[in-house]
């Protein structure tokens, strides 16, 4: 019997912490291998965690609703051992292990996160981080002496004093400003929302604080531009529809036309891969597969699951893709690997009935592009009249990657490949 | 400085005042010619004669009606109640006319009484001679309650006490009386009534208690500072009215607060000390508020061990003191 340690798995490329929204087992439960222990939310997915081993559930260190690092420990299984083992060494083992190991179970981490009111006033005065701190209290408590020893050790040392009261240092720079006629506005600060009776709070979900990180941090960081262009598509709708049900009894899928959008980006972007791209800080970089990110709404969610490779796909391919993403987002069931590696966004605004819609940039792509609603239109074509099928479609752009022109010879692109499309150009296998 | 008992300082402060001031007279059951039970009148008879220091039926309601009534006219009595417990009958005296007649006579009469009654237990007295009475009177304004620790203090308060306008009710502990000593000077001083004392200063734990407590507090402290726990200890010296500001200032030193009383728990001193720190120190505050105190049952049992359990001692506070710096 040997004590062995479950660790938080890395859940996606890009994902660094995990937190525990409930245990699926209680200490002392026998679980087998790849059972599910531990349900763990992360800033993409939801996921269920997998015994690494077939045991016995030992000690939780890490309790329901805690942020814990990935690879940091969540909790220890009491593993068999092998079975054919003199008793001597079992015993003998036993004893190393357990002296091996005695210290860091002891080591309760039960108190970690229960603040005291000093200990809380004084990290909000001095801005100091608890989560960072590692408490000499009970259960890993973290007392107002901890924090009273690493305020001393500021006030000694000259460098960390200044890094600690930045708030001085801006204000001097306000005034230095101020003579020079320079107006600065201060960073807003964030201002109590009050709660009237009857409103309702809704807590915010990991999905929701990810999206609200995401569209701050695009929208703070990209210089955003938008352009709009008005494409006819009557050729597309007719080809569509007289494929759709013979599509649909032979594929058990709907023929959307979000695919023919898809397959229509993909080759501009073949043609353009400046907007395959991503702004790096000292370089863009150009993506060399066309990975397209596509949004998916579940309730009060949003979603951008990923469809590889489109430019290596049929019509066919590519609409069972976004099928199978749509069923999978709508269930709950997307992995951090349908998530990733997208370069572009493709967002189908129109299914919701939209015209026009300025969308934000999936940072770190260069672009989005958002496809509205196919509406008919009186348009003059010959100095005539004529009901046409329309659509139009919105790019936000990066300005710091990409140019007006640029943009605007793939946006004729598409609609170049869009109102030529017939069964010659574009086949539906 | 010479180094005095608990009692001796009694003694002392009383020879003092009685030389000092000719309206200071002491009163009480067999205080005179046998010098008090436990010797804290002793000389005085002899001294100053039958005239100032008398002895008194067994009717604890006389000696503290005729205290009263003698202060009210201008003199400065010390009544003695043999034992604490027997302060029962004379409960309507202190509460109703002494605490109250300053009031009631819209500030033209005012009872400068010191009433002396030993208390607590530890002394093998069980029921009748073991009590800590505090919290009956500690919610009178009008009466203080002075309960000093250590024999300096007691010589000064004791002096304050009897000086004072108003009724002081000042309660010795009996065990402390021959286990307690100390360096008291010779000459005349007064220890200020409602102010606490720092008896160490410390930064880990704050321990606020008063009486023989405070004994057993500095000598697990002593025991606990080679483990490198640090404590301060507040002695409150008078328990009504509490000194707030003292004891906000100690609590809000460490954040971690133990209160230690020898009286049952529920409804004790330390209650209230325990509120005016949660009521002022919340965000200094690093853990719960911590109370030691006596069970609470009826009374001091008389058997040995089960008195043991029932009282305070050192290591009961060392254990609570401990548990409080691991927090």
């Amino acid at each position: 019997m040997a004590l062995e340690k479950i660790t938080m798995p890395q859940l996606g490329e890009s994902v660094t912490e995990g937190t525990i929204s409930n245990w699926l087992v209680q200490e002392g439960d026998h679980v087998n291998k790849y059972d599910p222990i531990a349900e763990v939310m992360t800033d993409k997915v939801n996921a269920e965690v997998p015994s690494s081993y077939t045991g016995v559930i030992k000690n939780f260190v890490a309790g329901e609703g805690e942020t814990i690092d990935v690879g940091e420990l969540m909790c220890y299984i009491e593993v068999e051992g092998s079975a054919i083992v003199g008793r001597e060494t079992i015993s003998k083992e036993n004893h190393v292990s357990n002296e091996v190991a005695t210290p860091e179970v002891e080591k309760d981490q039960s108190m970690k996160t229960r603040y005291s009111p000093a200990v809380l006033r004084l990290a909000q005065e001095n801005d100091i981080d608890l989560q960072q701190l590692t408490g000499s209290g009970r259960g890993g408590r973290v007392t107002r002496k901890d924090i009273e020893k690493i305020l001393s050790s500021n006030v000694d040392s000259e460098t960390t004093k200044t890094i600690s009261q930045p708030s001085k240092k801006t204000v001097v720079n306000h005034e230095e400003m101020n003579e020079k006629n320079y107006y600065n506005p201060p960073a807003p600060e964030p201002q109590v929302i009050e709660t009237a009776s009857g409103d309702k709070e809704i807590p915010i979900t990991g999905i929701r604080r990810t999206i609200a990180k995401n569209m701050v941090r695009s929208t703070t960081t990209i210089p955003h531009a938008w352009m709009m262009i008005e494409v006819d598509v009557t050729n597309l709708v007719k080809y569509r529809d007289s494929e759709k049900t013979r599509f649909k009894e032979n594929e058990g899928y709907n023929l959307s036309y979000f695919a023919f959008f898809l397959n229509a980006v993909a080759k501009a972007l073949k043609k353009f891969p400046q907007l395959n791209s991503s702004w790096a800080g000292d370089k863009i970089i150009h993506r060399k597969e066309i990975n397209l990110s596509i949004a998916v709404a579940r309730d009060d969610e949003l979603f951008v699951p990923v469809i590889k490779n489109v430019d290596e796909k049929s019509i066919k391919g590519i609409a069972k893709e976004i099928d199978t993403l749509a069923k999978k987002a709508r269930k709950g069931n997307l992995t951090p690997h349908d998530m990733e590696g997208g370069t572009f966004t493709v967002n189908n605004t129109g299914s919701f009935g939209s015209v026009q819609s300025m969308g934000v940039i999936n940072y770190p792509q260069a672009a989005i592009l958002q496809v509205e609603s196919i509406v008919k239109r009186p348009v003059i074509i010959n100095d005539m009249f004529a009901a046409r099928d329309m659509v139009n479609l919105c790019l936000s752009l990066d300005h710091r990657v990409l140019d007006g022109v640029i943009c605007g010879q793939f946006m004729s692109h598409i609609k170049d490949i869009l109102e030529n499309i017939s069964s010659d150009t574009t086949p539906i296998y | 400085m010479p180094v005095m008992s608990y009692i001796q300082a009694i003694t002392q402060a009383l020879h003092e005042e009685m030389e000092r001031d000719e309206k200071v007279f002491v009163l009480g059951e067999d205080v005179g010619v046998r010098g008090g039970v436990f010797r804290a009148t002793e000389g005085l008879y002899e001294k100053f004669g039958e005239t100032r220091v008398l002895d008194t039926p067994l009717a604890e309601s006389a000696i503290a009606g005729v205290g009263i009534g003698s202060a009210m006219y201008g003199m400065r009595p010390v009544a003695e109640m043999q034992f604490a417990d027997f302060i029962m009958p004379a409960v309507n005296q202190i509460i109703s006319e002494a605490a109250k007649i300053r009031y009631r006579s819209n500030n033209d009469w005012s009872c400068p009484i010191t009433i002396r009654a030993p208390y607590g237990g530890g002394v093998h007295g069980a029921l009748y001679h073991s009590q800590s009475i505090e919290s009956v009177f500690a919610n009178q304004p009008g009466l203080k309650i002075v309960m000093p620790s250590t024999p300096y203090d007691v010589k000064g308060l004791l002096k304050a006490s009897i000086r004072d306008e108003d009724p002081v009710l000042f309660l010795e502990h009996k065990r402390a009386y021959r286990l307690i000593k100390g360096e008291v000077p010779e000459e005349d001083y007064t220890v200020p009534i409602g102010k606490a004392d720092v008896k160490r200063e410390g930064t880990d734990i704050t321990v606020i208690t008063y009486g023989l407590c405070v004994h057993f507090a500095l000598q697990a402290a002593e025991k606990l500072e080679a483990e490198g726990i640090d404590a301060h200890i507040l002695d409150l010296r008078t328990v009504y009215p509490l000194d707030k500001e003292a004891i906000i200032e100690a609590a809000s030193k460490t954040g971690k607060v133990l209160l230690i009383t020898e009286d049952n728990l529920e409804g004790s001193i330390i209650g209230e000390v325990s509120a005016i720190i949660s009521e002022n120190c919340l965000f200094d505050l690093d853990a719960p508020i911590k109370r030691l105190a006596g069970p609470d049952v009826p009374s001091m049992p008389y058997a040995p061990p089960l008195e043991k359990e029932f009282m305070i001692n050192p290591d009961k506070v060392e254990h609570a003191m401990r548990e409080l710096a691991e927090f």
